[in-house]
């Protein structure tokens, strides 16, 4: 029983962490990087808390929250692209820009400085937190099909092999008659979307949008990208592997075990271990940040 | 003054007028959404700000601060290296310094306790700051990602040690410092009672001035320019390429942990858990508004300064998140900007150079930053 209850707390908690992956394998295997999936979750939470609040639905919700996403990669992309600002400091800016637009407008239309009014969820409130409130939640089996979808995209789609190109080798991809910006542009707002929906998800699990509900889980999701070495499979795991991480150290709260503080470093530790090539080198997509190609 | 430096002049200044007129444009937007009247608002964030000796006094620590983050992000892109690790390397430095003002016996003449804690703080941040450094040369690990993971890393590891080990019951903060006080300036001038504003200020104006020196008079500055700017040349004239980055992101790093006296010495006089939040990603703010050069960031730090602080003088007329808003829009345009209004001026540059029939000296490359 506790075996099963710790599954599903480690689920529950992975889901936001596999969208938002799939997000950051989307972006930086075609060369942009992924510092913005923080911005694109609050986004989507956000989104989402307007777009249920205003219908009434849950599912109009995540479609609000994943325009939101969208909406903000495409800002990015075209900073990026078009106008070849800098990856780092346009990512930077875009998380902040997201922080204060939520805030503010979280006065604007709850009158409220922390959080939204109720927010219509899936499921029902007896249902739990055990494996029934997680089945009939859609937004679970889409978090879990994330990476494996995008796994299949790269690795079998046309789509999929200009994306890798364009990441790894844009002027040989150009050279062959790859529009190079196109891709880019469809897989970062992509990337936007995906990473939305975790955020779409933390807000009507938990009935509410909260100010920076998503407490750094976009950087979380960053790492595991990295730690995966922008492998859809093996960033599916590490999302696993942090979120089991997680599962222990809430379980662990009141024991004195471990303190959580050192739970909560495992994510960061692994991927500059990984980084450094200590276990096995982290060798990012050859493109990936660079400025002037496109 | 001759063409190329006021093509350079033009380079530096342009973007932020261009960034602060679209910050004003959506500033605009946001204050009608919210039914009030743009030039009330402005006028209320100027008079909270600069108009009376409070609100410079709250400006002036502000700036402080960022003045030292904004030097530590700017050191670090003159190497051609991203430090976005500011806040884990600000909280640590500010961490040291409470240490030694809590360790040392109160008796310590001042100039002692002052000058021990900031050696301290510049230790705890270079510490922090050094790592990725090591990482980058020995491992070539990217530094963008290593400095960001490392801020996670070191604010839990201060969270634990603090919570754990040295706080006050019932706080998130370490027992005053004995030693080491840094005076308040309302202590000379009681016109700026109650604001945070201290001699901190001074020793970041010095700090941008040592910057400046070891940036340009320096031949260990002079390499670590060469490196940012073209680190294969650098390695064949001789530059020890591996040596200079991690000596580059160990003092950026060294710069951001001295700002934690601002807060530490300087206002509360112990250390608390997130006294640096945000303080790291202005910086980089600051830095590329500031164009990576001392004196600018020093305007720059108090242009942002000015924001935050305007943000609570507007409160009652607009939320004060406007101004978060409003300092992300000034970097997205500032970002978007540069390279723009570069191109566009080189372009015409080279044109009435051809036109011309002249050679205009070579523009001087920017460092290529976040490959």
């Amino acid at each position: 029983m506790i075996a099963l209850a710790f599954l599903a707390q480690t689920l529950r908690i992975a889901i936001p962490y596999l969208f938002a992956g799939a997000g950051g394998v989307m972006s930086e295997r075609s060369g942009l990087i992924a510092l913005t999936l923080e911005g694109y979750m609050l986004g989507g939470a956000f989104g989402a808390a307007v777009g249920a609040l205003a219908t009434g639905s849950p599912v109009l919700g995540a479609i609000t929250g994943m325009i939101f996403g969208g909406l903000l990669a495409l800002l990015y992309a075209v900073s990026a692209l078009k106008f070849k600002a800098n990856q780092v400091v346009t990512g930077v800016a875009i998380n902040l820009l997201v922080i204060g637009l939520t805030r503010f407008f979280l006065r604007l239309l709850y009158d409220s400085s922390s959080n939204s009014p109720r927010v219509p969820g899936f499921g029902h409130a007896e249902s739990g937190s055990g494996f029934a409130a997680l089945a009939i939640n859609p937004l679970v089996w889409l978090g879990l099909l994330s990476l494996v979808v995008i796994g299949w995209l790269l690795a079998r789609t046309a789509f999929g092999l200009r994306v890798r190109a364009v990441g790894e080798h844009p002027e040989a991809a150009a050279s062959v008659g790859v529009n190079v910006e196109r891709t880019r542009y469809i897989a970062v707002v992509l990337s936007g979307m995906l990473a939305s929906l975790g955020g779409v998800y933390l807000a009507l699990d938990q009935h509410q949008f909260t100010d920076q509900m998503t407490a750094g889980r976009g950087f979380i999701a960053l790492a595991a990208t990295i730690f995966g070495r922008w492998q859809p499979k093996r960033v599916a795991i590490a999302c696993l592997l942090f979120a089991a991480a997680e599962t222990l150290q809430i379980r662990l709260q009141g024991t004195q075990a471990i303190p959580s503080q050192f739970i909560e470093m495992i994510p960061y530790v692994l991927t500059i271990v990984a980084l450094a090539g200590l276990v096995g080198k982290a060798v990012q997509p050859a493109a990936l940040g660079r400025e002037e190609s496109a | 003054m001759n063409e190329t430096r006021k093509t350079q002049l033009l380079e530096k200044l342009l973007p932020p007028v261009v960034a602060l007129l679209v910050a004003i444009v959506v500033g605009d937007f946001l204050i009608l959404t919210f039914g009030q009247s743009p030039a009330a608002v402005y006028r209320l964030l100027l008079e909270g700000t600069w108009g009376n000796a409070y609100g410079i006094g709250q400006v002036l620590y502000k700036a402080t601060t960022l003045t030292f983050t904004g030097l530590a992000v700017a050191l670090g892109i003159r190497a051609g290296l991203f430090n976005i690790g500011g806040e884990g390397q600000l909280a640590a430095g500010g961490f040291v310094a409470a240490l030694i003002g809590l360790a040392l016996p109160a008796a310590t003449p001042a100039i002692f306790g002052i000058l021990l804690c900031t050696i301290g703080a510049a230790a705890g941040g270079g510490a922090v700051g050094a790592v990725p450094g090591w990482l980058r040369a020995r491992f070539g690990a990217h530094e963008v990602i290593t400095t960001i993971m490392l801020n996670f890393v070191v604010l839990a590891l201060l969270g634990w040690v603090v919570s754990a080990k040295i706080h006050v019951p019932e706080s998130l903060h370490t027992p005053e410092i004995r030693t080491g006080a840094v005076t308040r300036l309302s202590d000379i001038m009681p016109v700026f009672h109650g604001s945070a504003a201290n001699l901190t200020l001074l020793v970041a104006l010095a700090t941008a001035g040592a910057v400046s020196w070891y940036l340009f008079k320096t031949r260990r500055g002079y390499e670590l320019r060469a490196v940012g700017l073209q680190p294969d040349a650098a390695e064949y004239g001789g530059v020890d390429v591996a040596g200079v980055r991690w000596r580059a992101l160990a003092i950026s790093g060294a710069l951001a942990g001295m700002g934690g006296i601002n807060f530490v010495l300087g206002y509360k006089r112990y250390y608390e858990e997130g006294f640096a939040t945000g303080a790291g990603f202005l910086g980089i703010a600051v830095a590329l508004v500031g164009g990576n050069s001392p004196l600018g960031i020093v305007i720059a730090a108090l242009l942002f300064a000015t924001l935050s602080q305007g943000g609570l003088a507007v409160n009652a007329l607009v939320p004060k998140q406007m101004v978060d808003v409003l300092q992300a829009v000034v970097i997205l345009a500032v970002a978007t900007a540069v390279p723009a209004v570069r191109h566009s001026i080189r372009a015409s540059a080279k044109s009435v150079a051809r036109s011309l029939v002249r050679k205009t000296p070579l523009d001087a490359p920017t460092p290529e930053v976040g490959k």
